[in-house]
């Protein structure tokens, strides 16, 4: 499990926090069935307020990443393929929107922007 | 019952009015207690520790107050200040009796273990003690005892970054078990802000700001642009505006978001950045 903070990102904390985990959850990285440190115990090591680390907590939870028993902890629940497909597709489509976007901005062929997309796809 | 509660706090003094403090503060949480010189800071935490008399109002620690009974009161309270509160010619060891025979849960074993940590001389005089030294020698002497409160009194003021970050890492292993709490004052946040649950900010002895740290940072935006360009509803939601010959700085509730258009940067504030302009803003003439 990896976890670092940036001080200059625009993303509060809490979702730095929430979107690390998740992203070890969706890849792998840290299996189903895991119990993660506790609300405190992350705090502690990275630094951060408990308000912060709970806030994350309960957003992963709520978006049914995790489930959090009293006296055991807060654990990994099996990721669902349709949700990390659904996950990966959104994060293909913000990047190619950029590309796209960026690409009329400059005033740029379709041409040569499917140009570019193979030139790289083959790179 | 949350460990601290403080019910409207207030001091009169001749020149000066702390005026309506209240806020609880839960087990296990830290709160940054934030304001410039002289906005009350250190009245309030006083005025906590129950070293000097409130005009008005009540502070209860664990349910209790300072006037029910003053020794049990204060045994709960770790007190760390901007300056050594031992007797200068005092040593280490003369430190650890005198604490022996206040407090009933001091620990000898806790106190000199804190001394070889901190590579603190047993036998050389406190006045002869570095401004990082006397910190520690203070802290050494709260954390030998079980205590429920710990109030830091602009405690790591002209502290290098490398102490300023083991406190860091003192106060969260404090509330680590959920049970003890942090209050401390500071005017200038920078690292300590990270690990703050809540702030309190003040100014002139009158709360401006109450909440949660990320709920306050979430409230604002820090906004910078071309001083020429900004539209008049916009200016007139701007706190504390400041110019320069070729640009200007404020914050904006972040509610107000669409009065931006895409004319200006859009930075997440710190709590200093806020503090600093809700001051400027009350130069300014404003009044929130």
């Amino acid at each position: 499990m990896k976890i670092i903070i940036s001080n200059q990102s625009e993303l509060p904390i809490y979702a730095q926090i929430r979107e690390q985990l998740k992203e070890q959850m969706l890849n792998g990285r840290i299996p189903e069935g895991t119990t993660l440190p506790s609300i405190r115990q992350l705090a502690k090591e990275t630094g951060v307020s408990v308000i912060t680390t709970t806030r994350a907590y309960s957003e992963l939870e709520a978006e049914g990443f995790i489930a959090t028993m009293q006296g055991k902890g807060s654990v990994v629940l099996p990721t669902d393929n349709k949700l990390l497909r659904e996950q990966y597709l959104l994060r293909i489509e913000e990047g190619l929107s950029t590309a796209i976007d960026t690409a009329k901005a400059m005033g740029m062929s379709r041409e040569e922007l499917t140009g570019i997309f193979h030139n790289l796809m083959d790179a | 019952m949350e460990l601290l509660e403080v019910k409207n706090l207030s001091k009169h003094y001749k020149s000066f009015d702390l005026m309506d403090i209240s806020f609880t503060l839960p087990r296990g949480y830290i709160m940054g207690y934030v304001g410039p010189n002289g906005s009350g800071k250190t009245t309030t935490l006083n005025l906590i520790t129950g070293i000097v008399k409130c005009s008005d109002g009540e502070v209860y620690i664990d349910g209790h107050t300072c006037k029910e009974d003053v020794k049990t009161y204060r045994e709960q309270i770790g007190y760390v200040g901007d300056e050594s509160y031992f007797p200068d010619n005092f040593t280490a060891k003369n430190i650890r009796l005198a604490l022996k025979d206040f407090y009933t849960t001091f620990s000898e074993e806790k106190f000199n273990a804190f001394l070889q940590k901190w590579n603190l001389p047993e036998k050389k005089q406190v006045k002869d003690f570095s401004r990082g030294m006397k910190v520690m020698l203070m802290f050494a002497s709260v954390l030998s005892r079980d205590t429920k409160l710990l109030i830091l009194d602009e405690a790591t003021n002209g502290l290098d970054p490398v102490m300023r970050m083991e406190i860091l890492r003192l106060l969260q292993e404090y509330v680590m078990d959920g049970q003890r709490s942090v209050i401390f004052s500071t005017h200038i946040l920078s690292d300590l802000e990270q690990i703050a649950d809540y702030i309190y900010f003040i100014d002139q002895g009158r709360t401006i700001l109450h909440d949660a740290k990320d709920e306050i940072i979430e409230s604002f935006l820090l906004v910078k642009g071309e001083s020429g360009a900004i539209p008049p509803a916009l200016k007139r939601e701007l706190i504390g505006l400041e110019e320069n010959a070729y640009g200007f700085e404020a914050i904006l509730p972040s509610g107000r978001a669409e009065l931006l258009g895409n004319a200006f940067l859009v930075e997440k504030p710190n709590i200093d950045d806020i503090v600093i302009h809700f001051i400027k803003n009350r130069e300014n003439g404003n009044r929130i």
